[in-house]
């Protein structure tokens, strides 16, 4: 769908030796590819202007350092200031002085809010802290039990107002301001920690909408006002965020459905226009699929760089070290048996489906759309694996015909994908007989990782 | 207000900005200059158009017959674009197969209740019996959401429970619709990222479900669009018309300021046809598509 920025650059700068400066007709054509690429990935046009005009001042003469090609080092520059314009650091929600801290989450139709509200509900859900989640969304049809429904799944607290009364007044804005301020006054007398109101979906132009808006900071004094973004919209995102903070005094943004392939140029966009920081992204429609926003992660999104660090952390997390050392150890002795190797594929299971593994890593955007990954192999695999004897699991040879046929009818599977897995088993155990023997020389990652 | 909009209303707010300053920079024009050219694309872009399909529209400017103006050379050009494959009928007012099951699908957020709601008043309003069933059981209170519009647009409601299997909830509707005569059957799916493969493959599971208690069935099946997505609407399309063949578009939100350009960048590229678009928060504020009307009220000055 979209080339790798990086491969069109690489090609660019392909004539060029790993020495010298970066000249101007090679960084001018290699500023417009990516000014092309930022427009696929949804920045917003006059935002990429600016940066463009940012990146050509840095690049022309900047040294290419030997080690990488021209290519390489523009991208550097260009994702340096790409995660310096997207912010420092990760900015997390700041707790008030006084409790509760009023979170108010505001933004357009379809955004994700109330799914967004439940997920903060649940990330600032720790022990001894009390949340309460408050509906404020007295227009769409059952928000409220939305809200509920979902302050139920999470175990905080919730609040809403008798929905009858809701429904009597005339005037929805003057409800909309007294629910908020009830919801205060209960979250006071329940010693809540933490308030956040969910409000209603409205157009950015929509003046009585946003003039609600506005009564409800003045009524309540929100201590942070989170615009919550679809990661996937377009140029409007500008207008969105320029109305958003005309009215009201954002405090940051969130932004949400980036578990799809959206590139979230958009992210650059809103920094960009409010100066306000991406505090969170959304990640799926789990309660626990809110992340940390991190700046120089969202860059290697936009540019179609994967996602190496995201990666790396995520094996971390679930690989054990001691384990991990383990193996070492019988891969060196070449004692290495199929029982390792169902240890090991568990462990690469914890890290999430394999579709959202190879998602992280760079160029598999440009992986065919059929290219789809099966996790199902997985516990194909280990299934075959577990009809096997400890014996045959020692020690492969010993499977014949019949063990062949017992362990496929074992695992539900067929004699052909028993003897696949064994066929690879046998060459993964050549490949680190190889790589023991010729060890003087050194074990190499395969390129490009 | 008036009581019937047109999508000239609708797209008021949509119209001043960047497709006015467009139609401002070219009217009355023969040819341009290339820096009211590069203008011109930046405002094409700005709208969502699309890197390839504002190359297309610049290159129809700079190179169409020079008899026309600029500003007949774009329409012209856009028309071309968004004019799709006439195989396609629709006429709802000469309904085929009885009961019509429409399906509706689109990405969380999109606007795919609201729209059913919608299409719903408008077909009542030319005297079809509807049916609504909630195949939604994945969100937190999206059926409840559905039963509300349902009892007060007098629709006939087909329920569910959350967590139950949307296949069996889409098959148990087409029967009910089936039982009691319903002129059309409007099917409402869960939100869904096109990226995951598991709930393709659900809806590709609805998809065929519908066909076999019903063969032909769906009859429409209608992707629910975010007017203010931006290029990733493309690949929306793309990875849902692995599960399911999508008819049609509905394009929600256009009210906004968004401009709607996204509409040229997916007929452009993947030749799938806007039926509807929803211009407002009210029942009536779901309006035919019509490309002519469309581009005409995008440059009219």
């Amino acid at each position: 769908m979209f080339d790798s920025l990086t491969e069109k650059l690489t090609g660019l700068f392909k004539d060029l030796t790993g020495k010298g400066k970066l000249s101007e007709d090679n960084i001018k054509e290699a500023s417009q590819k990516v000014k092309r690429a930022l427009l696929e990935a949804d920045v917003n046009y006059k935002v990429v202007k600016d940066f463009v005009a940012a990146i050509e001042e840095k690049a022309l003469g900047a040294e290419v350092l030997n080690s990488i090609t021209p290519g390489q080092q523009f991208i550097k520059i260009v994702h340096e200031q790409l995660s310096t314009t997207l912010g420092t650091r990760h900015e997390p929600l700041r707790m008030a002085s006084q409790p509760p801290t009023v979170v108010m989450v505001c933004g357009l139709q379809g955004s994700g809010k109330t799914t967004t509200c439940a997920k903060l509900a649940k990330s600032l859900l720790q022990p001894g802290r009390r949340v309460m989640l408050a509906a404020a969304d007295v227009y769409r049809p059952a928000a409220i039990e939305q809200l509920e429904i979902l302050s139920q799944q999470v175990g905080c607290d919730f609040f809403k107002k008798d929905s009858d009364s809701a429904e009597a007044t005339a005037d929805k804005s003057t409800d909309v301001v007294d629910i908020c301020q009830s919801a205060h006054h209960e979250a006071v007398k329940r010693l809540a920690d933490w308030l956040i109101l969910d409000t209603a979906g409205r157009l950015h132009i929509d003046q009585p909408m946003m003039e609600e808006l506005k009564a409800v900071q003045s009524a309540v004094k929100p201590h942070e006002i989170i615009l919550v973004v679809d990661g996937m919209t377009g140029q409007d995102a500008v207008n969105i965020a320029t109305e958003f903070s005309q009215w009201l005094d954002l405090t940051g943004v969130i932004m949400t459905k980036l578990d799809g392939d959206a590139r979230g140029g958009a992210a650059l966009s809103l920094r960009a226009v409010t100066g306000k920081p991406i505090k969170y992204i959304g990640l799926g429609e789990k309660l626990n699929a809110l992340e940390a926003f991190h700046p120089e992660r969202m860059a290697s999104r936009i540019l179609g760089l994967g996602d190496v660090v995201g990666l790396v952390e995520k094996a971390q997390s679930v690989f054990d070290q001691k384990q991990a050392a383990k193996m070492e150890e019988k891969v060196r002795k070449q004692s290495f048996t199929l029982e390792d190797f169902s240890q090991q594929m568990k462990q690469i299971k914890k890290m999430g489906s394999m579709s959202e593994i190879t998602a992280m890593i760079p160029g598999a955007a440009r992986l065919p759309q059929n290219a789809e990954i099966d996790d199902k192999a997985l516990t194909r695999t280990e299934a075959i694996i577990s009809s096997m004897t400890p014996q045959e699991r020692n020690r492969p040879q010993i499977i014949n015909g019949s063990r062949r046929k017992r362990i496929a009818l074992g695992s539900g599977t067929s004699v052909q994908e028993v003897n696949r897995l064994l066929s690879q088993f046998e060459m993964s155990q050549k490949m680190m007989k190889q790589m023991m023997n010729s060890k003087g020389r050194g074990f190499r990652m395969p390129k490009g990782f | 207000m008036p009581l019937i909009k047109t999508i000239k209303d609708g797209l008021n707010k949509t119209r001043i900005g960047f497709w006015q300053r467009a139609a401002g920079l070219i009217s009355g024009k023969k040819s341009l200059s290339s820096l009211e050219r590069s203008e011109l694309e930046e405002l094409l872009i700005l709208s969502d158009v699309g890197v390839a399909a504002s190359e297309r529209l610049m290159n129809a400017i700079k190179q169409g017959s020079s008899e026309k103006t600029a500003m007949e050379r774009l329409k012209e050009e856009m028309l071309g674009i968004l004019s799709l494959d006439s195989n396609f009928e629709f006429r709802i007012s000469n309904l085929a197969a009885k009961p019509q099951v429409w399906l509706i699908i689109g990405v969380n957020g999109s606007g795919k209740t609201t729209s059913i709601a919608k299409l719903a008043h408008y077909l009542k309003g030319q005297g079809q019996q509807v049916m609504l069933a909630a195949g939604d059981t994945y969100r937190a209170a999206a059926i409840e959401q559905l039963k509300k519009w349902a009892d007060r647009l007098g629709a006939e409601f087909i329920g569910s429970k959350t967590g139950a299997d949307p296949a069996s909830v889409a098959f148990d509707a087409v029967s009910a619709a089936q039982a009691q005569q319903a002129d059309v059957l409007l099917i409402d799916t869960a939100g869904r990222l096109h990226t995951q493969k598991h709930l393709r493959d659900e809806l590709g599971k609805i998809y065929s479900t519908i066909g076999k208690k019903m063969p032909g069935a769906p009859h429409l099946t209608l992707l629910v669009l975010d007017a203010t997505t931006g290029q990733n609407a493309v690949s929306q399309i793309k990875l849902f018309s692995q599960a399911a063949k999508i008819d049609g578009i509905i394009l929600t939100k256009l009210d906004g300021t968004a401009k709607g350009g996204i509409v040229l960048a997916i007929a452009q590229e993947l030749k799938i046809p806007v039926l509807f678009t929803g211009v407002g928060e009210g029942m009536e504020d779901l309006l035919e598509f019509d490309p002519a009307a469309f581009v005409d009220s995008l440059l009219e000055r």
